[in-house]
């Protein structure tokens, strides 16, 4: 007897059940197991525009492991709120459970998760050598980019498009020596009349930013 | 959660609008005639909300809070002996309540003690605010003294957390900080108070505690939603109600016995739901997780609709999700998004309070589920593992049996508090639970030294109830300190320590899973606990054997002040049922044997 056994039929001799769940909980199909690959999501948040929120929301994806490729931020029409960009990579209950742990925090006040047509820009500045200035120029040309500064030894470039775009334009300068570059990651807006993440409190007069969209929308 | 200072939203608003004017008049005319200090408004505000008592330590930075505190009368002031006291002294008159309870502590090392508790309200959902003091703002950030980046620090473990470092809005700030505790799903906020901005003056009035207007927690559940899961349970064959912490959280004790009752759907209880169902009702089903009843998880594992109240299914619960329920659709209530399919996906996700769901559950469904068969297997389950030990006359005391003579000595309504450990599961196993709101323990942050503090907490909020704490022999050596604080206070309390001279849990698990190699987890230099007490100046007792027992609870209870049993038990006696940690739930252990199977 072993101490603080109890009675009763041992684990071979119960009722189990068939069924199975995978590690997202989600019932299988035995034959037939759901799989969920990582996607890209973009997802945009309206915050309020107050010491430590870009922390404690940089904290919560750190500390709840989603995979962040990258966190863009900057003021709105209204004083009082922020834009957040948060581009993730995850499976798409992580997306989901992304997005209402963004909502659960008190400063947020509304997540959108955008459409894969949303429009996405990204801002980078390159400084690559300066010992073939022509063909530098054909390149920035050639992606729309404009020269910011050029000396004999380097020279300075900015585009903006989407990821893809400047992967590329990054690859096409590789050639001549890239000696630093700055990215900001991705800025998006949900295309056409579809609003973004935007203020929704139905006992208040609309804010700025929101006669800002409905004004938007009705383009 | 409380009604005591809680107003609708409407209200609110109306009393807002109608305030704005007329405050902004008085501003303008008194702007040059401060009415108080800033210390004095965060006082009007705790007081606004209703608060009577705190629990604290003094220091330097939150001096001016206390100094606010000097003559008033309706709040009372709890010195506890260290800050971690403070906050679980907090959190149990929060659960107990049901409204936030409220801990204090100074800058630093005063806000950093408080951590431990924090963490463990923000697990349990439990509502709790604290206010800390803070370096003056033109200090903050210079590495003063005793300084910390106390909103850095708790931001993760928080519900909420504000620098407040305007005297006008301090007020407002406490009482927005109580008002987040309070609503919604329950949880800890904190104010971290600079002492420029308790020591300034200011001329604003400090109204009732609201949330902010952003914050719009959900209450009735999609109706679509909550008709299909109705039909789903209406129509299962083996249906199961799992009861977590939130129906006691949202007060819905009542509307899930009816529900229950009604449908005749056997119930189980998660470890912060324990109390939500009686334990003496027939479709009582026991209590689940990896220390709970074969009858509990044994009906989780083979339902094919479970229906899960309030509860996050956390690891201890579920153990290998894989296994979790696998053969059922799940209804999932729960008050916060973030829970739904989180751990387990639910099928029919009714987001709302658990109140007000149930009712609509209630009203949706066409009828008791055609469960027959299956009502008699959980009741076959209940007789095949009853919780049961042997009393041999020449082994030493069992656990068990002080566990539940305290139980049947004492009325309906005791509350326990238990630290954490085997203690705790002996009597969370062994107590049979009938009422809500009197199972005061640390469930999601596992932390030990829980159970004297909170038993101090527990009892100045229920003064009429009697309040026992069972504790660990390294539990208690954790937070013993709080026995002089329940010596003041004079508190009718009793701890009653089962003492195996072992970090017992520990113990167990190198014994099962690490070769019975007991690395620090024993410890025979324990100190005489009844002496122990006699030098704290409450009532020390000793017992090691069974006809003791029963004389030594009956001194303890009739003492008038604090009493602690040093219960000498089987330092042998393990914790069983057991599912390894991420086992499949229905293959619990039920003795040794078993668990060399399962490894």
């Amino acid at each position: 007897m072993s101490p603080g056994e109890l009675p009763g039929p041992g684990p071979d001799e119960r009722m189990h059940p068939k069924g199975r769940r995978n590690k997202q909980g989600i019932r299988i199909d035995p034959e037939a197991e759901a799989h969920h690959p990582p996607e890209r999501a973009v997802l945009s948040a309206l915050v309020k525009h107050e010491p430590g929120v870009l922390a404690e929301i940089s904290g919560l994806f750190s500390r709840r492991q989603f995979n962040i490729e990258s966190l863009t931020v900057g003021t709105t029409t209204d004083d009082s709120l922020a834009r957040m960009t948060i581009v993730i990579e995850e499976p798409r209950p992580g997306i989901d459970q992304a997005k209402k742990q963004l909502e659960k925090r008190i400063p947020v006040i509304s997540v959108r998760e955008l459409a894969s047509d949303a429009i996405q820009r990204e801002l980078v500045i390159i400084k690559v050598n300066g010992d073939e200035p022509d063909k530098v120029n054909a390149i920035t040309d050639m992606y729309d980019g404009q020269t910011l500064d050029a000396g004999p030894r380097s020279i300075t470039v900015e585009l903006t498009g989407n990821e893809q775009k400047i992967n590329d334009a990054i690859d096409a300068y590789a050639q001549f020596g890239i000696r630093e570059l700055a990215r900001t990651g991705d800025a998006a807006l949900a295309r056409g009349e579809s609003p973004t993440a935007q203020v929704k409190q139905p006992n208040q007069a609309p804010t700025e930013a929101q006669v800002e969209t409905e004004v938007i929308s009705d383009d | 959660m409380s009604e005591r200072a809680s107003i609708s939203r409407e209200e609110q608003d109306d009393e807002a609008n109608s305030s704005n004017q007329s405050t902004d008049v008085d501003a303008a005319e008194t702007a040059d005639q401060p009415t108080q200090t800033g210390a004095e408004a965060v006082v009007d505000a705790l007081e606004n909300a209703g608060v009577e008592y705190l629990f604290g330590v003094q220091g330097g930075a939150i001096m001016p809070v206390y100094d606010a505190l000097y003559e008033h009368e309706q709040m009372t002031h709890i010195t506890m002996a260290h800050e971690q006291g403070a906050v679980h002294a907090a959190d149990a008159y929060g659960i107990v309540t049901g409204d936030p309870g409220v801990c204090m502590a100074t800058s630093g090392p005063g806000a950093t003690n408080l951590i431990t508790g924090i963490a463990d309200a923000n697990m349990d959902s439990d509502p709790l605010i604290a206010l800390t003091g803070q370096v003056p703002t033109n200090f903050v950030g210079n590495d003063a003294f005793q300084e910390t980046d106390t909103i850095g620090i708790t931001q993760p473990i928080t519900k909420y957390n504000i620098f407040s470092d305007d005297t006008d809005t301090v007020g407002e700030d406490v009482g927005t900080a109580w008002a987040l505790a309070n609503e919604g799903r329950q949880g800890p906020t904190l104010v971290d108070l600079p002492k420029d901005t308790t020591q300034g003056e200011t001329s604003a009035t400090v109204g009732e505690p609201r949330t902010p207007d952003t914050y719009d927690p959900p209450t009735e559940a999609d109706s679509v939603i909550v008709q299909q899961a109705a039909d789903a349970l209406a129509s299962a064959e083996r249906p199961v109600i799992l009861a977590g912490g939130g129906v006691i959280k949202g007060e819905a004790c009542d509307e899930l016995r009816a529900f229950a009752r009604d449908f005749e759907i056997p119930v189980t209880a998660t470890m912060p739901g324990t109390g939500a169902f009686p334990q003496t009702d027939p479709l009582d089903q026991g209590i689940a997780g990896m220390h709970g009843t074969g009858d509990a998880n044994l009906a989780i594992s083979n339902c094919d609709v479970l229906v899960g109240i309030g509860t996050r299914f956390d690891d201890r619960l579920t153990g290998d999700i894989e296994t979790f329920a696998p053969d059922a659709e799940v209804i999932h209530v729960d008050i916060d998004p973030a829970e739904i399919s989180k751990n387990v996906e639910a099928d029919y996700p009714l987001i709302g309070d658990a109140a007000v769901v149930i009712e609509q559950l209630h009203e949706a469904m066409s009828g008791s589920p055609p469960a027959d068969e299956w009502r008699e297997q959980c009741q076959t389950w209940k007789d095949e593992y009853p919780l049961d030990y042997e009393m041999p006359e020449d082994e030493p005391l069992k656990p068990e049996y002080v566990v539940e003579k305290y139980d049947e000595l004492t009325p309906d309504d005791t509350i326990v508090a238990a630290g954490v450990g085997q203690h705790q599961m002996w009597a969370w196993q062994y107590w049979t639970w009938t009422k809500p709101r009197t199972w005061v323990t640390s469930h999601g942050l596992g932390t030990m030294g829980y159970a004297v503090p909170a038993a101090i907490g527990a009892k100045l909020a229920a003064p009429d109830q009697e309040v026992v704490a069972f504790d660990g022999d390294g539990s208690f050596l954790m937070t013993a300190q709080e026995l002089t604080v329940a010596v003041r206070e004079n508190l009718n309390i009793t701890i009653v320590v089962l003492n195996n001279e072992a970090i017992g849990m520990v113990r167990q698990w190198q014994d099962g899973f690490y070769g019975g190699r007991r690395m620090a987890s024993e410890y025979p230099w324990i100190p005489q606990f009844d002496k122990l007490a006699e030098a704290f100046g409450a009532q020390g007792l000793r017992v090691e054997t069974y006809e003791g027992v029963e004389e030594t609870i009956q001194e303890a209870r009739e003492y008038d002040g604090p009493s602690v049993i040093d219960a000498h038990i089987d330092p042998a006696e393990n914790v069983y049922p057991m599912v390894p940690s991420g086992g499949d739930n229905a293959r619990f252990a039920l003795n040794e044997e078993h668990l060399e199977e399962l490894k």
